[in-house]
Protein backbone atom coordinates (compact mmCIF):
# COMPACT_ATOMS: atom_id res chain seq x y z
CA UNK A 1 0.00 0.00 0.00
CA UNK A 2 1.35 3.08 -1.58
CA UNK A 3 1.09 6.48 0.69
CA UNK A 4 -0.66 9.21 -1.16
CA UNK A 5 2.35 12.31 -1.98
CA UNK A 6 2.71 14.38 1.31
CA UNK A 7 0.25 17.71 0.37
CA UNK A 8 -2.84 15.54 0.11
CA UNK A 9 -4.61 14.80 3.41
CA UNK A 10 -5.56 11.29 4.14
CA UNK A 11 -8.63 9.86 3.38
CA UNK A 12 -10.05 10.21 6.73
CA UNK A 13 -8.63 12.24 9.77
CA UNK A 14 -10.46 11.08 13.08
CA UNK A 15 -8.23 13.86 15.83
CA UNK A 16 -8.97 13.73 19.25
CA UNK A 17 -12.61 12.71 19.42
CA UNK A 18 -14.41 12.26 22.54
CA UNK A 19 -17.74 11.60 23.55
CA UNK A 20 -20.07 12.06 26.36
CA UNK A 21 -23.03 10.91 26.72
CA UNK A 22 -25.99 11.25 29.61
CA UNK A 23 -28.46 9.11 31.02
CA UNK A 24 -30.09 10.01 34.14
CA UNK A 25 -28.28 7.85 35.82
CA UNK A 26 -25.00 8.95 35.58
CA UNK A 27 -22.16 9.94 32.70
CA UNK A 28 -20.18 8.08 30.87
CA UNK A 29 -17.13 8.76 28.72
CA UNK A 30 -17.90 6.58 25.84
CA UNK A 31 -14.74 7.31 23.27
CA UNK A 32 -11.59 8.93 25.11
CA UNK A 33 -9.14 11.08 22.25
CA UNK A 34 -9.47 8.78 19.51
CA UNK A 35 -6.96 9.99 16.76
CA UNK A 36 -6.56 7.81 13.68
CA UNK A 37 -5.64 8.76 9.95
CA UNK A 38 -6.84 6.37 7.31
CA UNK A 39 -4.74 6.64 3.56
CA UNK A 40 -6.83 6.86 0.88
CA UNK A 41 -7.81 2.84 -0.43
CA UNK A 42 -6.78 1.79 2.30
CA UNK A 43 -8.89 -0.97 4.54
CA UNK A 44 -9.13 -0.63 8.25
CA UNK A 45 -10.15 -2.93 10.79
CA UNK A 46 -11.35 -1.45 14.61
CA UNK A 47 -11.41 -4.55 17.17
CA UNK A 48 -12.80 -4.20 20.29
CA UNK A 49 -15.07 -6.27 22.87
CA UNK A 50 -18.64 -5.27 22.72
CA UNK A 51 -19.66 -1.73 24.32
CA UNK A 52 -15.74 -0.45 23.56
CA UNK A 53 -17.40 2.54 21.60
CA UNK A 54 -16.40 1.28 18.20
CA UNK A 55 -19.55 1.58 16.60
CA UNK A 56 -20.33 5.31 18.26
CA UNK A 57 -17.12 6.12 16.20
CA UNK A 58 -18.64 4.91 13.58
CA UNK A 59 -21.73 6.92 13.74
CA UNK A 60 -19.62 10.10 14.27
CA UNK A 61 -17.26 9.54 11.60
CA UNK A 62 -20.42 9.49 9.47
CA UNK A 63 -21.71 12.57 10.57
CA UNK A 64 -24.89 11.62 12.22
CA UNK A 65 -23.64 11.99 15.56
CA UNK A 66 -21.38 15.29 16.65
CA UNK A 67 -18.61 14.45 19.15
CA UNK A 68 -18.37 16.25 22.43
CA UNK A 69 -14.78 17.10 21.59
CA UNK A 70 -12.37 16.77 18.59
CA UNK A 71 -13.05 16.63 14.60
CA UNK A 72 -13.45 14.24 11.88
CA UNK A 73 -12.03 15.41 8.36
CA UNK A 74 -13.06 13.84 5.14
CA UNK A 75 -10.89 14.31 2.39
CA UNK A 76 -9.46 17.54 4.67
CA UNK A 77 -13.04 19.18 4.49
CA UNK A 78 -14.80 18.83 8.44
CA UNK A 79 -17.76 16.68 8.45
CA UNK A 80 -20.99 18.11 10.77
CA UNK A 81 -23.52 16.05 9.08
CA UNK A 82 -23.81 13.09 6.62
CA UNK A 83 -22.64 13.24 3.34
CA UNK A 84 -22.80 10.92 0.35
CA UNK A 85 -19.15 10.36 0.28
CA UNK A 86 -19.74 8.08 2.74
CA UNK A 87 -21.47 5.09 2.73
CA UNK A 88 -22.94 2.85 5.60
CA UNK A 89 -23.45 -1.01 5.89
CA UNK A 90 -25.34 -2.49 9.13
CA UNK A 91 -25.11 -5.13 10.64
CA UNK A 92 -28.75 -6.14 9.65
CA UNK A 93 -29.11 -5.78 5.66
CA UNK A 94 -32.01 -3.14 7.17
CA UNK A 95 -33.28 -3.43 3.60
CA UNK A 96 -36.89 -2.12 3.33
CA UNK A 97 -39.35 -4.90 3.25
CA UNK A 98 -41.90 -3.03 1.18
CA UNK A 99 -39.98 -2.21 -1.52
CA UNK A 100 -38.23 -4.37 -4.19
CA UNK A 101 -34.34 -5.59 -4.54
CA UNK A 102 -34.36 -2.45 -7.10
CA UNK A 103 -36.09 0.02 -5.41
CA UNK A 104 -33.78 -0.62 -1.90
CA UNK A 105 -31.36 -0.17 -4.10
CA UNK A 106 -31.97 3.36 -5.00
CA UNK A 107 -32.85 4.84 -2.24
CA UNK A 108 -29.73 6.70 -1.82
CA UNK A 109 -30.27 8.05 -5.45
CA UNK A 110 -34.32 8.42 -4.47
CA UNK A 111 -33.03 10.64 -1.21
CA UNK A 112 -30.10 12.48 -2.62
CA UNK A 113 -32.16 13.96 -5.40
CA UNK A 114 -29.32 11.84 -7.85
CA UNK A 115 -30.34 11.57 -11.96
CA UNK A 116 -32.56 8.39 -11.70
CA UNK A 117 -31.73 7.07 -15.04
CA UNK A 118 -27.99 7.12 -14.05
CA UNK A 119 -28.62 5.77 -10.91
CA UNK A 120 -31.02 2.82 -11.88
CA UNK A 121 -28.95 2.06 -14.39
CA UNK A 122 -26.17 1.42 -12.26
CA UNK A 123 -28.31 -0.29 -9.43
CA UNK A 124 -29.18 -2.63 -12.25
CA UNK A 125 -25.52 -3.53 -13.14
CA UNK A 126 -24.54 -3.70 -9.82
CA UNK A 127 -27.35 -6.26 -8.88
CA UNK A 128 -26.25 -8.28 -11.91
CA UNK A 129 -22.86 -8.02 -11.38
CA UNK A 130 -23.22 -9.57 -7.15
CA UNK A 131 -25.58 -12.39 -8.81
CA UNK A 132 -28.84 -10.76 -8.11
CA UNK A 133 -29.90 -10.19 -11.71
CA UNK A 134 -32.83 -12.11 -11.43
CA UNK A 135 -34.22 -11.22 -8.04
CA UNK A 136 -34.61 -7.11 -9.22
CA UNK A 137 -38.18 -7.10 -8.80
CA UNK A 138 -38.18 -9.76 -5.71
CA UNK A 139 -39.24 -8.37 -2.00
CA UNK A 140 -36.46 -8.75 0.37
CA UNK A 141 -38.28 -11.25 1.79
CA UNK A 142 -37.78 -13.62 -0.78
CA UNK A 143 -33.89 -13.55 -0.72
CA UNK A 144 -31.56 -15.44 1.30
CA UNK A 145 -29.43 -13.59 3.77
CA UNK A 146 -26.28 -13.75 2.23
CA UNK A 147 -28.57 -12.45 -0.99
CA UNK A 148 -30.13 -9.83 1.20
CA UNK A 149 -26.47 -8.41 2.52
CA UNK A 150 -25.10 -8.12 -1.27
CA UNK A 151 -28.48 -6.11 -1.88
CA UNK A 152 -27.43 -3.92 1.28
CA UNK A 153 -23.67 -3.46 -0.49
CA UNK A 154 -25.58 -3.02 -3.69
CA UNK A 155 -27.52 -0.47 -1.95
CA UNK A 156 -24.58 1.31 -0.25
CA UNK A 157 -22.15 1.65 -3.60
CA UNK A 158 -24.74 2.83 -5.76
CA UNK A 159 -24.17 6.48 -4.93
CA UNK A 160 -20.42 6.12 -5.07
CA UNK A 161 -19.18 6.85 -2.16
CA UNK A 162 -15.18 7.40 -1.68
CA UNK A 163 -15.43 5.95 1.94
CA UNK A 164 -17.17 3.09 3.35
CA UNK A 165 -18.08 2.23 7.08
CA UNK A 166 -18.90 -1.40 7.61
CA UNK A 167 -20.55 -1.83 11.09
CA UNK A 168 -19.99 -5.29 11.91
CA UNK A 169 -22.08 -6.16 8.01
CA UNK A 170 -21.20 -10.08 8.76
CA UNK A 171 -22.29 -10.94 11.90
CA UNK A 172 -25.66 -11.57 11.78
CA UNK A 173 -24.91 -14.43 9.37
CA UNK A 174 -24.01 -17.90 9.44
CA UNK A 175 -20.32 -18.61 9.50
CA UNK A 176 -20.07 -20.13 6.19
CA UNK A 177 -22.03 -17.37 4.72
CA UNK A 178 -19.77 -15.09 6.74
CA UNK A 179 -16.74 -16.28 5.19
CA UNK A 180 -17.99 -16.73 1.67
CA UNK A 181 -19.30 -12.97 1.89
CA UNK A 182 -16.52 -11.61 3.16
CA UNK A 183 -14.44 -13.09 0.73
CA UNK A 184 -16.69 -11.60 -2.26
CA UNK A 185 -17.17 -8.33 -0.87
CA UNK A 186 -13.23 -7.72 -0.16
CA UNK A 187 -12.55 -8.51 -3.90
CA UNK A 188 -15.24 -6.17 -4.77
CA UNK A 189 -13.83 -3.20 -2.37
CA UNK A 190 -10.24 -3.63 -3.44
CA UNK A 191 -10.96 -4.47 -6.98
CA UNK A 192 -13.06 -0.29 -6.75
CA UNK A 193 -10.28 1.18 -4.37
CA UNK A 194 -12.64 1.96 -1.57
CA UNK A 195 -11.43 3.35 1.27
CA UNK A 196 -13.09 0.77 4.09
CA UNK A 197 -13.34 1.14 8.19
CA UNK A 198 -14.52 -2.31 9.14
CA UNK A 199 -15.62 -2.20 12.66
CA UNK A 200 -16.11 -5.52 13.89
CA UNK A 201 -15.15 -7.86 17.18
CA UNK A 202 -14.33 -11.49 14.73
CA UNK A 203 -10.39 -10.60 15.07
CA UNK A 204 -10.21 -13.49 12.40
CA UNK A 205 -12.65 -11.55 10.02
CA UNK A 206 -10.44 -8.49 10.42
CA UNK A 207 -6.69 -9.67 9.87
CA UNK A 208 -8.23 -11.55 7.31
CA UNK A 209 -9.50 -8.43 5.29
CA UNK A 210 -7.73 -5.49 6.51
CA UNK A 211 -4.46 -3.46 5.74
CA UNK A 212 -4.16 -1.97 9.30
CA UNK A 213 -6.03 -3.41 12.07
CA UNK A 214 -6.40 -1.34 15.28
CA UNK A 215 -7.51 -2.49 18.50
CA UNK A 216 -9.46 -0.27 20.76
CA UNK A 217 -9.64 -0.83 24.77
CA UNK A 218 -12.43 -1.64 26.95
CA UNK A 219 -14.79 1.88 28.06
CA UNK A 220 -13.76 4.37 28.06
CA UNK A 221 -12.14 3.35 24.23
CA UNK A 222 -9.19 4.25 23.27
CA UNK A 223 -6.39 3.16 20.66
CA UNK A 224 -4.49 0.92 22.35
CA UNK A 225 -2.11 -0.42 19.38
CA UNK A 226 -2.13 -1.00 15.56
CA UNK A 227 -0.91 -3.84 13.89
CA UNK A 228 0.07 -3.36 10.07
CA UNK A 229 -1.44 -6.83 7.96
CA UNK A 230 0.65 -7.56 5.61
CA UNK A 231 1.57 -11.94 4.34
CA UNK A 232 4.91 -12.03 2.81
CA UNK A 233 4.55 -15.89 2.50
CA UNK A 234 1.75 -15.01 -0.37
CA UNK A 235 3.86 -13.31 -2.24
CA UNK A 236 4.04 -9.56 -3.16
CA UNK A 237 0.01 -8.87 -3.25
CA UNK A 238 -2.57 -9.24 -1.01
CA UNK A 239 -4.43 -12.55 -0.26
CA UNK A 240 -8.16 -12.39 0.04
CA UNK A 241 -9.86 -13.47 3.02
CA UNK A 242 -9.90 -16.79 2.52
CA UNK A 243 -6.42 -17.77 1.33
CA UNK A 244 -4.91 -14.84 4.28
CA UNK A 245 -6.43 -16.92 6.59
CA UNK A 246 -4.60 -19.78 5.34
CA UNK A 247 -1.33 -18.32 5.21
CA UNK A 248 1.61 -18.94 8.00
CA UNK A 249 1.23 -15.41 9.55
CA UNK A 250 -2.54 -15.28 10.36
CA UNK A 251 -2.14 -17.31 13.54
CA UNK A 252 0.74 -14.82 14.79
CA UNK A 253 -1.69 -11.77 14.32
CA UNK A 254 -4.22 -13.36 15.90
CA UNK A 255 -3.00 -14.52 19.19
CA UNK A 256 -0.95 -10.73 19.49
CA UNK A 257 -4.62 -9.23 19.14
CA UNK A 258 -6.21 -11.74 21.06
CA UNK A 259 -4.09 -11.48 24.20
CA UNK A 260 -4.23 -7.11 23.72
CA UNK A 261 -8.08 -8.06 23.72
CA UNK A 262 -8.20 -9.36 27.19
CA UNK A 263 -11.08 -10.43 25.80
CA UNK A 264 -11.13 -13.49 29.31
CA UNK A 265 -11.39 -10.42 31.62
CA UNK A 266 -14.69 -9.35 30.00
CA UNK A 267 -16.48 -12.51 30.99
CA UNK B 1 -56.73 -16.19 12.00
CA UNK B 2 -58.05 -19.62 12.33
CA UNK B 3 -59.83 -19.88 8.87
CA UNK B 4 -56.39 -18.70 7.18
CA UNK B 5 -54.69 -21.67 9.55
CA UNK B 6 -56.73 -24.38 8.08
CA UNK B 7 -55.88 -23.08 4.30
CA UNK B 8 -52.80 -22.32 4.38
CA UNK B 9 -51.08 -25.72 4.58
CA UNK B 10 -53.33 -26.99 1.73
CA UNK B 11 -52.28 -23.89 -0.51
CA UNK B 12 -48.67 -24.82 0.27
CA UNK B 13 -49.11 -28.51 -0.76
CA UNK B 14 -50.64 -27.13 -3.61
CA UNK B 15 -47.97 -25.15 -4.69
CA UNK B 16 -45.35 -27.52 -3.59
CA UNK B 17 -47.00 -30.33 -5.62
CA UNK B 18 -46.94 -27.94 -9.16
CA UNK B 19 -43.45 -27.53 -8.56
CA UNK B 20 -42.66 -31.04 -7.37
CA UNK B 21 -43.02 -34.92 -9.22
CA UNK B 22 -45.54 -35.14 -11.39
CA UNK B 23 -47.00 -38.29 -9.55
CA UNK B 24 -47.49 -37.86 -5.75
CA UNK B 25 -47.04 -40.68 -3.80
CA UNK B 26 -49.76 -42.73 -2.01
CA UNK B 27 -48.61 -41.53 0.89
CA UNK B 28 -48.92 -37.89 0.37
CA UNK B 29 -51.83 -38.34 -1.72
CA UNK B 30 -53.32 -39.45 1.73
CA UNK B 31 -51.96 -36.46 4.12
CA UNK B 32 -53.83 -34.26 1.04
CA UNK B 33 -57.45 -36.01 1.62
CA UNK B 34 -57.13 -36.24 5.01
CA UNK B 35 -56.11 -32.53 5.08
CA UNK B 36 -58.98 -32.00 2.52
CA UNK B 37 -61.89 -33.99 5.15
CA UNK B 38 -60.94 -32.50 8.04
CA UNK B 39 -61.05 -28.70 6.73
CA UNK B 40 -64.56 -30.03 5.06
CA UNK B 41 -65.67 -31.45 8.42
CA UNK B 42 -64.55 -28.26 10.30
CA UNK B 43 -67.10 -26.70 7.93
CA UNK B 44 -69.76 -28.57 8.38
CA UNK B 45 -69.43 -28.21 11.75
CA UNK B 46 -69.83 -24.86 11.74
CA UNK B 47 -73.04 -24.92 9.31
CA UNK B 48 -74.19 -27.68 12.45
CA UNK B 49 -73.50 -24.81 15.05
CA UNK B 50 -75.89 -22.32 12.76
CA UNK B 51 -78.57 -24.88 11.61
CA UNK B 52 -79.31 -26.32 15.39
CA UNK B 53 -79.40 -22.82 16.79
CA UNK B 54 -82.15 -21.90 14.29
CA UNK B 55 -84.12 -24.78 14.98
CA UNK B 56 -83.92 -24.22 18.86
CA UNK B 57 -84.99 -20.51 18.05
CA UNK B 58 -87.99 -21.70 16.24
CA UNK B 59 -89.09 -24.60 18.52
CA UNK B 60 -88.38 -23.20 21.91
CA UNK B 61 -90.99 -20.30 21.79
CA UNK B 62 -93.56 -22.26 19.38
CA UNK B 63 -93.17 -25.22 22.23
CA UNK B 64 -93.69 -22.32 24.76
CA UNK B 65 -90.46 -23.20 26.70
CA UNK B 66 -89.41 -19.93 26.49
CA UNK B 67 -91.95 -16.56 26.20
CA UNK B 68 -92.30 -15.69 22.21
CA UNK B 69 -92.75 -12.10 22.95
CA UNK B 70 -89.37 -11.88 24.36
CA UNK B 71 -87.25 -14.00 21.00
CA UNK B 72 -90.15 -13.80 18.20
CA UNK B 73 -89.11 -16.88 15.65
CA UNK B 74 -86.87 -16.76 12.64
CA UNK B 75 -89.99 -17.88 10.36
CA UNK B 76 -91.54 -14.51 11.96
CA UNK B 77 -88.16 -12.32 11.01
CA UNK B 78 -87.63 -13.48 8.19
CA UNK B 79 -91.21 -12.44 7.40
CA UNK B 80 -90.58 -8.70 8.83
CA UNK B 81 -87.47 -9.06 6.82
CA UNK B 82 -88.89 -9.30 3.14
CA UNK B 83 -91.70 -7.20 4.39
CA UNK B 84 -89.20 -4.21 5.17
CA UNK B 85 -87.02 -5.61 1.89
CA UNK B 86 -89.82 -5.08 -0.38
CA UNK B 87 -91.29 -1.38 1.03
CA UNK B 88 -87.69 -0.21 0.67
CA UNK B 89 -87.19 0.54 4.37
CA UNK B 90 -84.69 -1.84 5.28
CA UNK B 91 -82.33 -0.87 2.68
CA UNK B 92 -83.01 2.92 3.55
CA UNK B 93 -81.87 1.88 7.38
CA UNK B 94 -78.96 -0.53 7.01
CA UNK B 95 -77.93 2.20 3.83
CA UNK B 96 -78.20 5.13 6.80
CA UNK B 97 -76.12 2.79 8.94
CA UNK B 98 -73.70 1.67 6.82
CA UNK B 99 -73.03 4.90 5.48
CA UNK B 100 -72.05 6.74 9.16
CA UNK B 101 -70.19 3.75 9.94
CA UNK B 102 -68.04 4.11 7.17
CA UNK B 103 -67.46 7.56 7.34
CA UNK B 104 -67.21 7.94 10.92
CA UNK B 105 -64.77 4.80 10.75
CA UNK B 106 -62.89 6.69 7.90
CA UNK B 107 -62.39 9.90 10.11
CA UNK B 108 -61.29 8.11 13.02
CA UNK B 109 -58.40 6.38 11.05
CA UNK B 110 -57.86 9.79 9.43
CA UNK B 111 -57.80 11.69 12.24
CA UNK B 112 -55.76 9.27 14.33
CA UNK B 113 -53.10 8.92 12.09
CA UNK B 114 -52.58 12.23 12.10
CA UNK B 115 -52.60 12.76 15.45
CA UNK B 116 -50.11 9.98 16.01
CA UNK B 117 -47.82 11.30 13.51
CA UNK B 118 -47.86 15.20 15.25
CA UNK B 119 -47.04 13.04 18.68
CA UNK B 120 -44.17 10.58 16.81
CA UNK B 121 -43.22 14.28 15.55
CA UNK B 122 -42.89 15.79 18.61
CA UNK B 123 -41.89 14.05 21.91
CA UNK B 124 -42.51 16.97 24.37
CA UNK B 125 -45.99 17.07 23.04
CA UNK B 126 -45.97 13.32 23.57
CA UNK B 127 -45.04 13.50 27.01
CA UNK B 128 -47.05 16.24 27.58
CA UNK B 129 -50.20 14.76 25.96
CA UNK B 130 -49.83 10.55 27.16
CA UNK B 131 -51.70 10.51 30.40
CA UNK B 132 -54.74 12.38 28.56
CA UNK B 133 -55.21 10.04 25.67
CA UNK B 134 -54.36 7.26 28.19
CA UNK B 135 -57.22 8.78 30.27
CA UNK B 136 -59.61 9.22 27.21
CA UNK B 137 -59.22 5.64 25.88
CA UNK B 138 -59.79 4.21 28.54
CA UNK B 139 -63.20 6.13 29.56
CA UNK B 140 -66.65 4.77 28.29
CA UNK B 141 -67.26 6.94 25.57
CA UNK B 142 -70.72 6.06 25.65
CA UNK B 143 -70.67 8.38 28.49
CA UNK B 144 -71.11 11.00 26.04
CA UNK B 145 -73.67 9.90 23.83
CA UNK B 146 -76.43 12.69 25.49
CA UNK B 147 -73.36 15.77 25.23
CA UNK B 148 -72.76 15.33 21.77
CA UNK B 149 -76.54 15.22 21.21
CA UNK B 150 -77.02 18.32 22.94
CA UNK B 151 -73.87 19.97 21.26
CA UNK B 152 -73.98 18.30 17.82
CA UNK B 153 -77.42 17.66 17.15
CA UNK B 154 -79.23 14.67 15.90
CA UNK B 155 -77.11 13.92 12.33
CA UNK B 156 -73.46 14.95 13.77
CA UNK B 157 -73.53 13.29 17.15
CA UNK B 158 -73.75 10.21 15.45
CA UNK B 159 -70.69 10.96 13.44
CA UNK B 160 -68.49 12.08 16.27
CA UNK B 161 -69.64 9.31 18.15
CA UNK B 162 -68.53 6.81 15.88
CA UNK B 163 -65.21 8.95 15.69
CA UNK B 164 -64.44 9.37 19.87
CA UNK B 165 -65.05 5.41 20.14
CA UNK B 166 -61.91 4.83 17.59
CA UNK B 167 -59.70 7.68 17.41
CA UNK B 168 -57.92 6.88 20.91
CA UNK B 169 -57.19 3.18 20.10
CA UNK B 170 -56.04 4.36 16.84
CA UNK B 171 -53.56 7.02 18.33
CA UNK B 172 -52.04 4.78 20.60
CA UNK B 173 -52.14 1.80 18.46
CA UNK B 174 -50.27 3.96 15.82
CA UNK B 175 -47.63 5.71 17.99
CA UNK B 176 -46.77 2.53 19.23
CA UNK B 177 -46.25 1.25 15.37
CA UNK B 178 -44.31 3.82 14.74
CA UNK B 179 -41.93 3.28 18.03
CA UNK B 180 -41.21 0.11 16.80
CA UNK B 181 -39.73 0.76 13.34
CA UNK B 182 -36.45 -0.69 13.45
CA UNK B 183 -34.18 2.38 14.59
CA UNK B 184 -31.38 1.30 11.88
CA UNK B 185 -33.98 1.85 9.02
CA UNK B 186 -34.11 5.50 10.32
CA UNK B 187 -30.50 5.88 10.25
CA UNK B 188 -30.42 4.59 7.05
CA UNK B 189 -32.34 7.09 5.51
CA UNK B 190 -30.62 9.87 7.31
CA UNK B 191 -27.21 8.62 6.15
CA UNK B 192 -28.41 9.79 3.14
CA UNK B 193 -29.36 12.90 4.27
CA UNK B 194 -33.15 12.72 4.49
CA UNK B 195 -35.32 15.52 6.19
CA UNK B 196 -37.95 14.27 9.42
CA UNK B 197 -40.36 14.47 6.59
CA UNK B 198 -38.43 12.45 4.48
CA UNK B 199 -37.81 9.70 7.56
CA UNK B 200 -41.63 10.09 8.25
CA UNK B 201 -42.89 9.60 4.35
CA UNK B 202 -39.97 6.71 3.44
CA UNK B 203 -39.91 4.35 6.39
CA UNK B 204 -42.17 5.40 9.14
CA UNK B 205 -45.89 4.94 7.27
CA UNK B 206 -45.01 2.57 4.86
CA UNK B 207 -43.25 0.36 7.60
CA UNK B 208 -46.39 0.82 9.70
CA UNK B 209 -48.85 0.05 7.26
CA UNK B 210 -49.05 -3.49 9.09
CA UNK B 211 -49.84 -2.04 11.87
CA UNK B 212 -52.40 0.63 10.16
CA UNK B 213 -54.63 -2.54 8.73
CA UNK B 214 -54.78 -4.36 12.63
CA UNK B 215 -55.70 -0.65 13.66
CA UNK B 216 -58.43 -1.01 10.90
CA UNK B 217 -59.64 -4.12 12.11
CA UNK B 218 -59.97 -3.20 15.64
CA UNK B 219 -61.84 0.18 14.29
CA UNK B 220 -64.24 -1.33 12.05
CA UNK B 221 -66.14 -3.02 15.16
CA UNK B 222 -65.72 0.15 16.98
CA UNK B 223 -67.10 2.49 14.80
CA UNK B 224 -69.78 0.10 13.81
CA UNK B 225 -70.64 0.09 18.03
CA UNK B 226 -70.16 3.95 18.09
CA UNK B 227 -72.60 4.72 15.41
CA UNK B 228 -75.15 1.82 16.50
CA UNK B 229 -74.75 3.68 20.27
CA UNK B 230 -75.27 7.42 18.60
CA UNK B 231 -78.43 6.44 16.71
CA UNK B 232 -79.95 4.84 19.62
CA UNK B 233 -80.30 8.37 21.21
CA UNK B 234 -79.95 10.70 18.62
CA UNK B 235 -81.40 8.77 14.87
CA UNK B 236 -84.48 9.18 12.90
CA UNK B 237 -83.18 6.38 10.99
CA UNK B 238 -80.84 3.17 10.80
CA UNK B 239 -80.19 0.33 12.63
CA UNK B 240 -79.93 1.47 15.71
CA UNK B 241 -82.91 3.69 15.67
CA UNK B 242 -85.10 0.62 14.49
CA UNK B 243 -83.77 -1.69 17.58
CA UNK B 244 -84.97 1.30 20.12
CA UNK B 245 -88.06 1.65 18.31
CA UNK B 246 -88.78 -2.06 17.79
CA UNK B 247 -88.22 -2.82 21.41
CA UNK B 248 -90.49 0.25 22.65
CA UNK B 249 -93.39 -0.96 20.05
CA UNK B 250 -92.58 -4.44 21.51
CA UNK B 251 -91.83 -5.72 18.09
CA UNK B 252 -89.06 -8.43 18.90
CA UNK B 253 -89.37 -8.91 15.25
CA UNK B 254 -88.43 -6.03 14.19
CA UNK B 255 -85.61 -5.83 16.59
CA UNK B 256 -84.31 -9.40 15.55
CA UNK B 257 -83.93 -8.50 11.87
CA UNK B 258 -82.13 -5.20 12.63
CA UNK B 259 -79.77 -6.91 14.49
CA UNK B 260 -79.44 -9.96 11.83
CA UNK B 261 -78.80 -7.19 9.19
CA UNK B 262 -76.08 -5.33 11.58
CA UNK B 263 -74.37 -8.71 11.94
CA UNK B 264 -74.21 -9.31 8.23
CA UNK B 265 -72.65 -5.22 7.55
CA UNK B 266 -70.37 -6.43 10.40
CA UNK B 267 -68.94 -9.42 8.76
CA UNK B 268 -68.80 -7.75 5.43
CA UNK B 269 -66.46 -4.94 6.71
CA UNK B 270 -64.34 -7.60 8.12
CA UNK B 271 -63.97 -9.71 5.14
CA UNK B 272 -63.28 -6.49 3.36
CA UNK B 273 -60.09 -5.51 5.37
CA UNK B 274 -58.83 -8.85 5.28
CA UNK B 275 -59.12 -8.58 1.78
CA UNK B 276 -56.92 -5.28 2.16
CA UNK B 277 -54.48 -7.26 4.85
CA UNK B 278 -53.89 -10.28 2.89
CA UNK B 279 -53.28 -8.26 -0.50
CA UNK B 280 -50.74 -5.46 1.75
CA UNK B 281 -49.18 -8.47 3.86
CA UNK B 282 -47.79 -10.51 0.80
CA UNK B 283 -46.39 -7.25 -0.06
CA UNK B 284 -44.62 -6.92 3.72
CA UNK B 285 -43.42 -10.22 3.52
CA UNK B 286 -42.83 -12.75 6.49
CA UNK B 287 -41.84 -9.14 8.85
CA UNK B 288 -45.50 -8.16 8.46
CA UNK B 289 -46.98 -11.36 8.48
CA UNK B 290 -45.69 -11.45 12.14
CA UNK B 291 -46.43 -8.15 13.82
Amino acid sequence: MLAPSGSAPPAVAIRDVTLHYFTPERETLALANVSLEVERGEFIAVVGSSGCGKSTLLSIVSGLLAPSGGDIFIEGRKITAPSPQVGYMFQKDTLLEWRTVLDNVLIGAELLDLDMGVARRRAQELLRRYGLGEFMHSLPHQLSGGMRQRAALARTLCPEPDLLLLDEPFSALDYQTRLALSDEIAGILAAEHKTVILVTHDIGEAISMADRVVVMSRRPGRIKSEHRISFPSFGSSRPGPLEARKCLEFAGYFQTIWDELDLHQAQ
Amino acid sequence: MSSEAAVTPLDRAKSASAAALPTRSPAYERYLGALRRRTRSIQAWQLGVVVVFLILWEVAPRANWINPMLTSYPSAVARTFMVMLEDGSLAKHTWVTFSETVVGFAGGMVLGTVCAVLLWWSTFLYRVLDPFIVVLNAMPKIALVPIFYIWLGDVASIYAMAIAVSVFITILMLYTGFQAIDPDKIKLVRLFGASRWKVLTKIVLPGSVPTMISTLKVNVGLALVGVVVGEFQAAKAGLGFLIVYGSQIFQMNLVMTAIVVLAVISSLLFVAIQALEATTLRRHGAVGATS
